[in-house]
């Protein structure tokens, strides 16, 4: 569970570099290299036949280039990378996979924190990123549809001149993938009031693991029939591979006031968090930052946060102005009440820029004043926040390892930063071993493994103490309607993978009007 | 079910569950004779009680408190009624994490008493008086509130699940946030009791906002309803609904809840009233037929419609929907939700079939060229035989695969769903 430099803000396909590689042994995670290469042959040929050569990578060298997501810890070098243009390019390529018994990962921009687009050694990297259309703005329906490669952050940018834009906003959001963002149900700061990825898409064509294409939900929502969409959300790749998405536009807010809160302590932050969403007012974002991540901010950013703070809050509302006003003046009269000794509106579009490039920055940032660092992700419910704080301290002080608090405080979304120097003998272990603690922190205290992050490699090893193992034995069946040989990113999510069976043509008994060849469809 | 079998049945479900009783003509499903009915009152009886069917081959179908068990196509077979009704307990309300866990027979007017002494509510309007927490679940009930705060799919944070070999299982967790594992209580929202019983489930809750306020105003058209929805939409009010109700006696009225802060409702009020224009009126309390679904507005219920579409798409479906009820001389209101693309029909329940088809025939294709679908989700048997209820699904094989993996003996409410699942 090693986000070694989890690096939000690199942009580009490769974000590690192949010069320091160290291949992880070979597991049922990642294959082996050099097993399916009839298979792998034979899916390049395929692949070759449909799209340009430079679509389908072969070579040694190029291929390192896709070897790691933004969890630069764990490499693994592909067997063949393809680079398709359409759904039928991508759907071909999926069948030649399934016709080979060939695994297969899907990746957009690769900016994953989880190693959820880690490639497999035996099987196919399939990158979304040359499929970037915005296929339409739909602002009379308050709907895009996008191809999956398209940038997140772009889909706003098309939709704002007629007041609208895609909620959803990962602090990647300049360079990650829409498709990404679907196949991890990724956050952002301002899912508080929001909402997340699953809130957004109501659409999606996706390629099944058998290379089959199916429609799920569209521009009307509830569409009869399981709700399949729903379950594809967030499955990290192992359900199919979308390509295209329909996502919601919500219309631009009449007003936005930010607030910066400096506050002396963690404590007092925590209560008037507690205190402003108790109140009844629903801010767009209520974020937190402990003293080192300021240090961090400062050093990296110059943000100008308020000096002497042991934490700050960043409070966002947005809406009419009319409420606007009214909910401002309540969260201004909570953060004094709890002790906030300095606040600071932000008057103009420049300013809140300022307040909010500390808060983003923050992850890159703490690479000023630590060489590593392990970027986590958890969830707590937010009235424990005080106590978990505490108890990260705690662990800190125990183990002489510095953690530096950034997080979504509104919805309780933790992100503790695990500062070590990977120079110094055993320093890397012992920042694991926090960061561990840290997530069993969270779980005995009712939460979450990862709030936004996704399971990936990373953390499918913790999810045993989050569920039995009929709940992940639950889970895989949906697994193996969808995928029974297992080929979709195999590895990632569940420890240990469920033996699917013979799925098809077990039905006992079937609808009478089937069976009389009435109907079909009934 | 043979009498051997039955009483070897009771006696397995009686070692299974405390409360198992034989059924009346009252527990009939959709018309479908039921022999028992199994009332458990913890997670692990549903289970046992699973086990139990399973081991004798039984169709088993779950209710919560049985309001809309006549929704969907009428199962095959319905042996046992699982009943819920014993786990009706509100189990913890952290009203500082804004979070309700239930168990799934729990009334949702309970489960608002309860939340609602912190002024807080789980956003999910009763459309079914009555309802409990499970049921609501398995038919995806949603009502006006539906555009600001989305549907259960939105609000359900976790839920825990017997399947029909009698597993346990959950997902999702108490927490807003988790992106943890498969997201299965959106696969069971809406699966009509034909995927798993849902036993508890876990929901995050909203505030009651300080004010409310309904701004109404008549419409002649169906480009005028569909004008007024938008204007509304695009603007800066932010409703909570958007209400379109065209009673079949020709009264339309376009209907805007505003929630939030006193001031605030007050002057998004006064915007509101402006963007609907002559004949806007504002008012506490909520016009007539607001939230109540239109083929429950007589005593006698009648046969229901659910139809969608893109929100362009509102003018010509309730254009369609209307001109092809007239054309089969049959009376239709419609009211739904104009932001979201939602519109709910109701005709009399003694409607002919051929009248009913023709309606859905014609309708159901202009849904379609807006990207939505049409479900008779309420209706006599002579309807089901005669009309395709569920209408076309996409991706069935798929759903069919997923019916598969839970329940491929087909033992909880056997052809209840789409394309016979």
């Amino acid at each position: 569970m090693s986000g070694t430099h989890g690096t939000e803000s690199t942009a580009g396909p490769v974000l590690g570099t192949a010069s320091d590689t160290v291949p992880p042994e070979a597991t049922s995670a990642t294959g082996e290299a050099g097993d399916n290469s009839a298979g792998i042959a034979a899916v390049g040929r395929v692949a070759r036949a449909l799209m340009p050569d430079t679509g389908v990578i072969s070579d040694p060298t190029q291929l390192r280039t896709y070897e790691c997501d933004g969890l630069a810890h764990y490499r693994v070098t592909p067997a063949l990378v393809v680079l398709p243009e359409t759904t039928e390019q991508l759907a071909a390529v999926v069948r030649a996979c399934a016709e080979h018994g060939v695994p297969f990962v899907a990746r957009g921009s690769g900016t994953g924190l989880s190693g959820g687009a880690l490639p497999r050694a035996d099987g196919v990297l399939l990158v979304t990123s040359r499929m970037r259309t915005i296929r339409e703005i739909r602002h009379a329906d308050q709907r895009a549809v996008v191809e999956p490669g398209v940038i997140n952050l772009d889909v706003t940018r098309a939709a704002t001149p007629e007041g609208y834009y895609y909620a959803p906003d990962p602090s990647s959001q300049q360079i990650c993938s829409i498709g990404g963002n679907l196949a991890e149900n990724s956050g952002g700061a301002h899912c508080l009031k929001y909402g997340f990825t699953s809130n957004h898409v109501l659409g999606t064509e996706l390629v099944t693991p058998q290379g089959d294409v199916v429609q799920l939900g569209g521009l009307a929502p509830d569409a009869p029939g399981y709700d399949l969409l729903g379950t594809v959300v967030g499955s990290e790749g192992t359900l199919g591979i979308a390509t295209t998405a329909t996502v919601r536009l919500v219309r631009l807010p009449e007003e936005v006031r930010t607030l910066l809160a400096g506050f002396r302590t963690t404590d007092d932050a925590g209560a008037a968090t507690s205190a402003i969403i108790g109140s009844g007012v629903l801010p767009a974002a209520i974020e937190m930052m402990d003293a080192l991540a300021i240090e961090a901010a400062e050093a990296a950013v110059h943000c100008d946060y308020p000096a002497g703070a042991g934490a700050v809050l960043i409070i966002e509302l947005d809406g009419p102005s009319a409420e606007v006003e009214h909910e401002y003046a309540e969260v201004e009269r909570l953060c004094r009440e709890h002790g906030a000794f300095e606040l600071r509106l932000a008057i103009d579009a420049a300013e809140r820029a300022l307040i909010w490039k500390g808060r983003k920055s923050a992850f890159a940032a703490v690479g000023r004043i630590s060489p590593d660092y392990i970027v986590q992700d958890g969830v707590i419910p937010r009235t424990a926040l005080p106590e978990v704080l505490r108890a990260i301290a705690e662990l800190s002080s125990s183990s002489g390892v510095r953690v530096a608090n950034v997080f979504h405080a509104g919805d309780g979304n933790l992100h503790p930063l695990v500062l070590f120097d990977d120079a110094k003998p055993g320093a890397g272990e012992a920042a694991e071993k926090v960061s561990g603690a840290i997530l069993d922190l969270c779980i005995t205290h009712g939460g979450a493994i990862t709030g936004e992050h996704g399971v990936g490699v990373d953390k499918a090893a913790y999810m045993p103490k989050m569920f039995t193992d009929d709940d992940l034995d639950t889970m895989q069946m949906v697994r193996c309607a969808f995928d029974p040989d297992g080929i979709a990113n195999p590895g990632k999510i569940f420890p240990t993978p469920r033996l699917c069976g013979e799925v098809p043509g077990r039905r006992k008994r079937a609808h009478p009007l089937v069976e009389a060849g009435l109907a079909d469809a009934f | 079910m043979t009498t051997v079998s039955l009483d070897a049945a009771r006696t397995a479900l009686t070692s299974a569950c405390q409360d198992v009783s034989d059924a009346t003509p009252a527990d009939a499903v959709d018309g479908v004779p039921v022999a028992l009915v199994a009332r458990p009152s913890t997670t692990e009886e549903v289970a046992e009680v699973l086990r139990a069917a399973a081991g004798h081959g039984l169709a088993v179908v779950p209710r919560g408190r049985g309001t809309k068990l006549t929704w969907g196509r009428r199962p095959e077979q319905a042996d046992v009624v699982v009943d819920l009704s014993r786990m009706a307990a509100v189990l913890d309300h952290a009203a500082g994490d804004l979070i309700v866990k239930t168990e799934a027979g729990a009334l949702l007017s309970d489960v608002q008493t309860t939340v609602g002494s912190a002024g807080q509510r789980l956003s999910l309007d009763e459309y079914v008086p009555g309802s409990s927490i499970g049921g609501m679940l398995a038919t995806n009930l949603s009502g006006p509130g539906r555009v600001a705060v989305g549907t259960a799919r939105d609000l359900l944070l976790g839920v825990t699940v017997v399947r029909a070999d009698g597993v346990v299982a959950k997902a999702g967790g108490r927490v807003v946030k988790n992106v943890a594992g498969y997201d299965l209580g959106k696969l069971v929202i809406g699966s009509f009791g034909t995927l798993v019983v849902i036993t508890e489930a876990v929901f995050r809750l909203h505030p009651v906002p300080a004010a409310r306020r309904f701004v109404t105003v008549p419409f002649g058209s169906a480009d005028e309803a569909a004008r007024l929805a938008q204007s509304v939409v695009h603007a800066q009010v932010v409703p909570s609904a958007v209400e379109v109700e065209w009673r079949a006696d020709g009264e339309g009225t376009v209907g805007v809840l505003l929630g939030g802060t006193p001031a605030g409702v007050e002057a998004r009020t006064a915007t509101t009233l402006q963007l609907l224009g002559t004949g806007a009126e504002a008012a506490e309390q909520p016009p007539a037929g607001w939230g109540v679904l239109p083929w429950l507005d007589s005593s006698q219920p009648g046969i229901g419609l659910k139809l969608t579409c893109a929100l362009s798409g509102l003018a010509p479906v309730l254009s369609a929907a209307r001109r092809s009820a007239a054309d089969a001389g049959v009376p239709l209101t419609l009211r739904g939700s104009g932001a979201a693309g939602v519109l709910y029909g109701g005709l009399p329940a003694d409607a002919p079939v051929g009248a009913v088809a023709a309606v859905v025939a014609a309708t159901r294709a202009v849904c379609s060229e807006h990207g939505g679908s049409l479900v008779v989700l309420e209706s006599p048997a002579a309807v089901q035989d005669g009309v395709d209820t569920w209408g076309p699904v996409p991706a069935i094989d798929l759903m069919r695969r997923v019916k598969e993996q839970f329940d491929p003996e087909r033992r909880l409410a056997p052809g209840r769903f789409v394309g016979g699942i």
